[in-house]
């Protein structure tokens, strides 16, 4: 199957979404094309045509069809995941399609990624699930993908509706979701005999425990004005539920009620034992500083194992302790990873087999094989060479009665870096808060005003 | 009749593509961008599809002095911070560094050279330069100097946003101040570089003169030198007030620390944004505009004065 036989993006985008499939389109593909690929692609194509007209949801992916240049959007842009993805890519079993990864910084991706999506450069892009992939869905940014869908198996009801945006179409599909939690080095606890703590006294108790024994308890790193929300989500959801949460993300509580001002409140019970000048430092910096054995406890996602081969091995970690008996510990962030396709693709027809094969259980036992520190979204990934941390991973996120996305993928993007900002002042001036909570509850009625009207 | 005797076809086609080309650029590329983002501060738009684009009067204004005016005084004072720096402190260095290298010194070639090569990068990489190699908290220079490295005795560089100057409830925070050295370290080679070409045009007659007059080496910088290079005075004033201006790629590749906003960081945040608010953003980029525009009319003001006088 060489490119010259391959119809033009145009009359894919035709062909798959089935749209003015005329007589003469007919046999233009056809006469354009080889008489066995254009016959094959047509009964896909007509496929989709049909069940798109009958039943909901969408036709299906028939795998082994498409061919061409494919170019994946990436923000992985670390050396471990950057690895992991080159890994899937190489195992994609269509040799026809041509994939290629197009990679850009993690922070440059997300900032630009209104201009990446209109570009047209790519056909797929590396994204989160939830609110941020609804956003770019509802703007007509994405490309449906419910045909995909109806094609996946192994991705549980949860999966789904973390990808399917208001008008009730799917346009993400989970690759791998990883966990937040409290991160520990195992040579350090057992040296010293530390032990998890149940409950926020126990946790003080064991930060007093460390500060006397010379080491910082809580590692502190908010380089980009990121980490320290995962710190301001856990607190939240342990001090008044995912609810809450769910709530205050969504703009419909304020942010200076008294329940938020708690959430600081408690916070500030555990800056004392924290790194100081957490603004200035990378995440990597502090896991190193974890892997030192100069910190005790470090609050990031558990992907702080992939800072280094020493860190993987060593790594542990523990659920947030609960605050209050009565909300307990069961929720936290579990951000998912995966992919969209843009709303016109050059290449949908292999956009859509990749999302498809991304979905497996093959293509996500080639990326974990590569980047341990994530856990598998298909039920049927191999779950056999799962090292603890995974396997912990997916006990946590299994055992969870509510998953939030993190704070800057569960609200506007506005807003939350404006959020983002009020937490940067905070851990640097605690005596700050009240004024900084009254501004942006402000910000908040602006933005959410804004973001409704336009 | 007459004019186009004086002029062949061709020279006037020339002519007509010497001025056309610039003016259609010129217009393309600064007018109609300048008059949308006028038109767009007055709207509230998500940058999608045109449709959604909103009227709204002067509510992103009044929003901006009302909600957001804390961003928008730290940024505008910022920006003033960084004027007051490449003009109080770059700029002198770099005319004291060409001065003294003008004097045909030994491996003159060599200095020059050294003092130029942090112009070769951009700021972006300068940025990553110092935020990696001397501003780390754990194994950047400064740290290691001064014996800072070990946990708890860390001096966060890029961290602490509290005021070196206070200034009410704004000030010049310490983390801005270590995003201007190296800009400030930037634009002393662009400076020496420029003073150094002007300096090799000064009449060395004029020199020779004053020192027979008795002038001391001030007196010939400050009554000599100095005046008689006016124009790359001039181009040396109008360089750091844009270069003041328009800063935002170091800033942005550190991340935007707290307390290091600029003007043209609220203006990228807003619309280069996932949600993009082309109103505000424009709004901010109107702010950005009219700063510009107070020091144009100034200096074309004092321009017009001076050529009166004379």
């Amino acid at each position: 199957m060489t490119n010259a036989s391959y119809p033009s993006p145009k009359e894919w985008d035709r062909l798959v979404r089935g749209k003015n499939v005329s007589r003469r389109s007919m046999l233009k593909g056809s006469a354009a094309a080889g008489a066995v690929v254009a016959g094959s692609s047509f009964l896909a194509a007509c496929g989709s045509d049909d069940t798109e007209a009958g039943t909901e949801g969408g036709g299906s992916i028939e795998p082994g069809n498409a061919s061409g240049a494919l170019t994946i959007g990436s923000n992985l842009s670390d050396d471990t995941p950057k690895a992991a993805l080159a890994a899937v890519v190489a195992a994609f079993p269509n040799s026809d399609v041509e994939l290629s990864i197009n990679t850009t910084d993690h922070n440059t991706f997300q900032e630009n990624i209104n201009t990446i999506l209109q570009a047209g450069e790519d056909d797929v892009l590396t994204w989160f699930a939830g609110f941020r992939n609804k956003f770019f869905a509802d703007q007509g940014l994405l490309g449906d993908i419910s045909d995909v869908w109806s094609s996946i198996s192994g991705l549980g009801e949860g999966f789904k509706a973390a990808s399917t945006a208001s008008d009730g179409k799917q346009y993400f599909v989970p690759a791998f979701y990883y966990t937040w939690a409290i991160n520990n080095s195992k040579k350090l606890w057992s040296e010293k005999g530390y032990t998890e703590p149940k409950t926020w006294d126990e946790l003080l108790g064991l930060a007093d425990d460390m500060a006397a024994g010379g080491i910082t308890p809580f590692a502190m790193a908010n380089d980009g004005k990121w980490p320290q929300m995962g710190m301001f989500d856990i607190l939240n959801m342990r001090t008044n539920g995912y609810d809450f949460h769910v709530d205050l993300m969504g703009g419909t509580e304020s942010w200076t009620d008294d329940r938020v001002r708690q959430v600081f409140t408690n916070w500030e019970q555990l800056l004392p034992y924290s790194q100081e000048g957490g603004n200035g430092r990378t995440w990597q910096e502090a896991a190193t500083d974890m892997e030192n054995g100069t910190v005790g406890m470090y609050l990031l996602g558990t992907f702080a194992a992939s800072n280094s081969d020493a860190m993987a091995e060593d790594m542990d970690f523990f659920n947030f302790p609960e605050i209050d008996s009565a909300i307990g510990s069961s929720a936290l962030d579990a951000p998912i990873d995966g992919y969209q396709m843009v709303a016109s693709p050059a290449n949908a027809e292999a956009a859509k087999e990749f999302l498809l094969y991304i979905s497996t259980a093959e293509a996500q036992d080639a990326y974990l094989g590569v980047d341990p520190s994530v856990v598998a979204s298909n039920s049927g990934a191999d779950t056999s060479v799962y090292n603890d941390l995974q396997r912990k991973s997916a006990d946590l996120a299994n055992a969870a009665t509510g998953i939030a996305q993190f704070l800057d993928r569960d609200t506007i993007p506005d807003f939350a870096s404006a959020c983002g900002d009020v937490i940067a002042e905070f851990i640097e001036d605690p005596s700050k808060i009240d004024g900084l909570l009254a501004d942006l509850d402000e910000k908040k009625t602006a933005i959410f005003a804004d973001f409704g009207s336009s | 009749m007459a004019g186009s005797s004086l002029l062949s076809k061709s020279d006037r086609r020339v002519m007509y593509g010497m001025v056309g080309v610039p003016t259609l650029l010129h217009v393309g590329l600064v007018w109609i961008p300048a008059i949308a983002t006028i038109l767009l501060s007055f709207t509230n738009w998500n940058g999608f599809r045109f449709d959604t684009m909103k009227f709204v009067g002067l509510q992103n204004y009044i929003q901006l002095f009302t909600v957001f005016e804390k961003d928008l005084y730290e940024a505008l004072l910022n920006n003033l911070w960084v004027l007051v720096f490449l003009f109080l402190v770059a700029t002198p260095m770099g005319i004291l560094i060409a001065y003294l290298l003008d004097k045909n010194l030994r491996g003159t070639a060599f200095y020059q050279s050294l003092f130029y090569f942090p112009v070769v990068l951009s700021l972006a990489v300068v940025g990553f330069i110092w935020k990696s190699v001397i501003y780390s908290p754990r194994q950047g220079v400064l740290n290691v100097i001064l014996g800072r490295t070990a946990e708890g005795d860390q001096i966060s560089w890029l961290g602490d946003s509290s005021f070196l100057i206070p200034l009410g409830d704004y000030g010049l925070s310490k983390n801005f101040l270590a995003l201007i050295a190296p800009m400030v370290w930037r634009h002393v080679g662009y400076i020496m570089v420029l003073y150094l070409a002007g300096l090799k045009s000064v009449d060395p007659s004029m020199k020779e003169a004053a020192a027979i007059d008795g002038a001391s080496e001030w007196q010939l910088f400050r009554q000599v030198i100095f005046p008689s290079l006016k124009p790359v005075n001039v181009v040396i004033m109008v360089i750091t007030v844009i270069e003041a201006l328009r800063i935002f790629d170091i800033i942005d590749v550190l991340n935007n620390p707290v307390g290091t906003d600029v003007l043209s960081i609220l203006v990228t945040e807003s619309i280069l944004g996932e949600s993009s608010n082309v109103g505000r953003g424009s709004a901010y980029g109107v702010i950005l505009l009219l700063s510009c525009l107070l020091f144009v009319v100034w200096y074309l003001r004092n321009e017009f004065r001076g050529l009166e006088e004379e």
